[in-house]
């Protein structure tokens, strides 16, 4: 890469440079060819010497005057000509280099250049994000949060203005190329032994595909990410392999229909994927009833279809039923209007979704729709992050913004992968379950959403566990729950998770015993994962917690006398 | 034919026939070697070096290399000339002929190297 910028400079330097040359040679040589004088009037000719130094402050405008003896008038005629022609030959040659450094083209080089290195020195490990919307910013900024690596293409400038201006707390690499050209991949890193995974993030779903496969394709252990907008994408992504395809739509109509289903559960899924230390949110409690749903886009058919599913009747207003392809007791207005609302009932209906495009019309729906019916579930899909300011001061109950959407189920992916498992498995669980895990985790947490963390038993890990579980002593899991500093000491920890091979046990009991090779996943409060550090990597405290027996200072003392 | 080789072969071979033109006749004998030759060597020498700018192969990385083997050692011999003469002032004398004819032998070797590579690399193209 480096090669082919110095190239491309030497070659487009060629013309300037041998136009120099030329000037200067014929110059030079008649400059000493014009007869002269010396100072005593002897007829004599400039010497090589002395014509190239007279040329060189002529021709770059310098002008000493005539030395090292004035000029006879045919070296005078002969200055004036050069003169000419030489300033031209520099002004042609200054002026193509700096073309040369002001080109599109090499800046670009130049700028792909600095982005290989700075991606190549990375030594913690990241993701490639395609993309850099509202989407690609908020996966970003939660990435950094949580002290992952990520390097940022998108094809254009202005985002990547964005990346910059954003001051982020460590550098993000950033390129401006088109993520769907396999090469760029490479450049950003694809095939760098830290890559984790590449996140296609892209607003066009042909791009998200096109990354998708070329990640696939050349790098087959990475992990991809894609964001799909239509089902028809999605289907197409699955069937080679993509690990996980993320529509922001049916993400959030799932959640609603959870929400709907049983509140416990969608809170539950809201406090495990928020982002860690953010206040805990309140339940939500969305009513049965029928409700009306404005435009029928690909929002609207999601929402639809998972309210449906969830034996909730619904009404369709939508401004264009034959483009969007409506059922036929669809009513036919924006939803803006009193009339229309009144002709879907509103009066009668429990919620409102408003799910059109214009983020404009979308508030005036819910504000219309308010003054009909004070007692409506409001929700509002928000199509810019720009109109963040007047979303909040709407005081929705939901508020569908697609930027959050996918960039709380991407981090909880690449994060915890544990965490995907667990709220798989935690969906077919009962209401009561759910409950009751809530008011546990209420009393532990202290008000904030938890840190997820894992626990895995294995060497490199967690030595003097698994040594322990290898000797073949019992490890039950409460050596992780108590404060190894302190027994008695519960740590602020809810044990959610435990994967042994292919199987999964949802909230283990702290009986049960540990084996090597296992992996738990936990929720708590900031720092009680580093508590756990000490029980994971000491024999002592290991014993300690599980029988409440500290062992013989003396030994201690002993052996640390013998290594004096 | 490519007008761009023509040019090329052109004046690799010009700056080793001029370069050979400066070198021959008794070593250190001033009279035997004409300063406006030396001038063409240079300025024949620095084209053809500007010629090969930007060649990406192997052959072209090893072509300019030797240019300016062929360069520096031509000012090298310049630059004493310029010294014996305007600086100490004692003229081109026959120890300092034979500095600046030895230096252009040095650049002679380096050319002939060129004209070598050049031969070998359309030989290899006519296969």
């Amino acid at each position: 890469m480096k090669d082919t910028t110095l190239f491309l400079i030497l070659r487009r330097m060629r013309a300037p440079l041998l136009v120099l040359i030329w000037v200067y040679a014929v110059s030079v040589l008649g400059l000493v060819l014009m007869p002269g004088a010396d100072i005593d009037g002897r007829p004599q000719h400039l010497s090589f010497f002395h014509a190239f130094y007279i040329m060189t402050y002529t021709a770059t405008t310098t002008g000493f005057g005539e030395l090292p003896v004035p000029f006879s008038d045919a070296q005078r005629l002969w200055v004036t000509l050069s003169l000419y022609v030489s300033v031209v030959a520099w002004l042609y040659a200054i002026g193509a280099l700096i073309a040369l450094l002001r080109d599109k083209a090499l800046r670009q080089l130049f700028e792909q250049n600095r982005f290989a290195i700075q991606v190549r020195r990375l030594n913690e490990p990241f993701y490639i994000v395609c993309g850099y919307g509202d989407t690609g910013g908020a996966v970003v900024r939660s990435m950094i949060e949580r002290r992952l690596g990520a390097v940022v293409i998108d094809g254009d400038q202005n985002r990547l203005n964005d990346l910059m201006l954003e001051n982020l707390p460590v550098h993000v690499p950033g390129l401006c190329a088109d993520a769907g050209q396999p090469g760029n991949l490479n450049l950003a890193g694809l095939d760098h032994p830290r890559c984790r995974g590449v996140l296609a993030l892209c607003e066009d779903d042909q791009v998200n595909l096109k990354i998708a496969i070329s990640a696939r394709l050349l790098s087959p252990g990475t992990m991809v990410i894609c964001r799909a907008q239509s089902h028809d994408t999605e289907a197409n992504m699955a069937s080679f392999g993509t690990d996980a395809i993320i529509n922001p739509f049916d993400t959030f109509a799932d959640r609603l229909a959870l929400a709907l289903h049983s509140p416990d559960m969608h809170l539950l899924h809201e406090w495990l994927t928020a982002i860690p230390g953010t206040p805990l949110r309140e339940r939500l409690n969305p009513p049965r009833g029928t409700w009306v749903i404005c435009g029928y886009g690909r929002f609207g058919k999601a929402v639809q279809r998972y309210l449906n599913y969830e034996g909730v009747s619904t009404v369709i207003i939508e401004s264009d039923p034959k483009k969007t392809r409506a059922p036929k007791d669809v009513i036919v207005g924006r939803g803006t209007e009193a009339v229309t609302l009144r002709e879907a009932h509103i009066e009668k209906a429990v919620g409102i979704v408003a799910g059109t495009d214009i983020d404009a019309n979308n508030l005036s729906i819910i504000v219309t729709a308010r003054e009909l019916n004070p007692r409506l579930f409001l929700v509002a899909r928000q199509n810019d992050s720009e109109n963040d300011a007047i979303f909040q001061a709407a005081r929705l109950d939901l508020v569908m913004q697609r930027a959050r959407a996918i960039s709380r189920r991407i981090l909880s992916l690449i994060t915890v992968p544990l965490l995907t498992d667990f709220l798989r498995l935690a969906r077919h669980q009962k209401q009561d379950w759910a409950q009751s895990l809530i008011e546990c985790m209420r009393l532990e947490l202290g008000g904030v959403a938890p840190d997820l963390w894992t626990v895995a038993i294995t060497e490199e890990l967690a030595p003097a566990a698994r040594e322990w579980v290898q000797g073949g002593k019992a490890l039950p899991l409460s050596f992780l729950v108590r404060d190894p500093h302190e027994r008695e000491r519960r740590l602020h920890v809810v044990p959610l998770l435990l994967k042994r091979g292919k199987e999964h046990e949802l909230l283990p009991s702290e009986s049960t015993e540990l084996m090597s090779g296992d992996q738990v996943l936990f929720g708590g409060q900031a720092g009680m994962s580093r508590r756990q550090q000490r029980a994971l990597h000491d024999a002592r405290a290991i014993h300690y917690l599980l029988s409440g027996e500290t062992q013989p200072e003396g030994a201690v003392w002993r052996w640390l006398a013998q290594r004096r | 034919m490519n007008i761009e080789k023509v040019v090329f072969s052109f004046f690799i071979v010009l700056a080793l026939t001029l370069n050979f033109g400066f070198f021959l006749g008794e070593i250190d004998n001033p009279e035997h070697h004409n300063v406006y030759e030396l001038f063409a060597v240079i300025v024949v020498n620095l084209i053809a070096t500007v010629l090969k700018f930007g060649e990406r192969t192997q052959m072209g990385a090893v072509l300019l290399a030797t240019s300016l083997v062929a360069d520096l050692e031509l000012l090298a011999a310049a630059l004493v000339w310029t010294f014996a003469v305007h600086i100490q002032g004692t003229g081109v004398t026959p120890e300092v002929m034979g500095t600046i004819i030895s230096l252009a032998g040095g650049a002679l070797v380096a050319n002939i190297i060129s004209v070598i590579l050049l031969v070998i690399e359309i030989s290899a193209q006519r296969r």
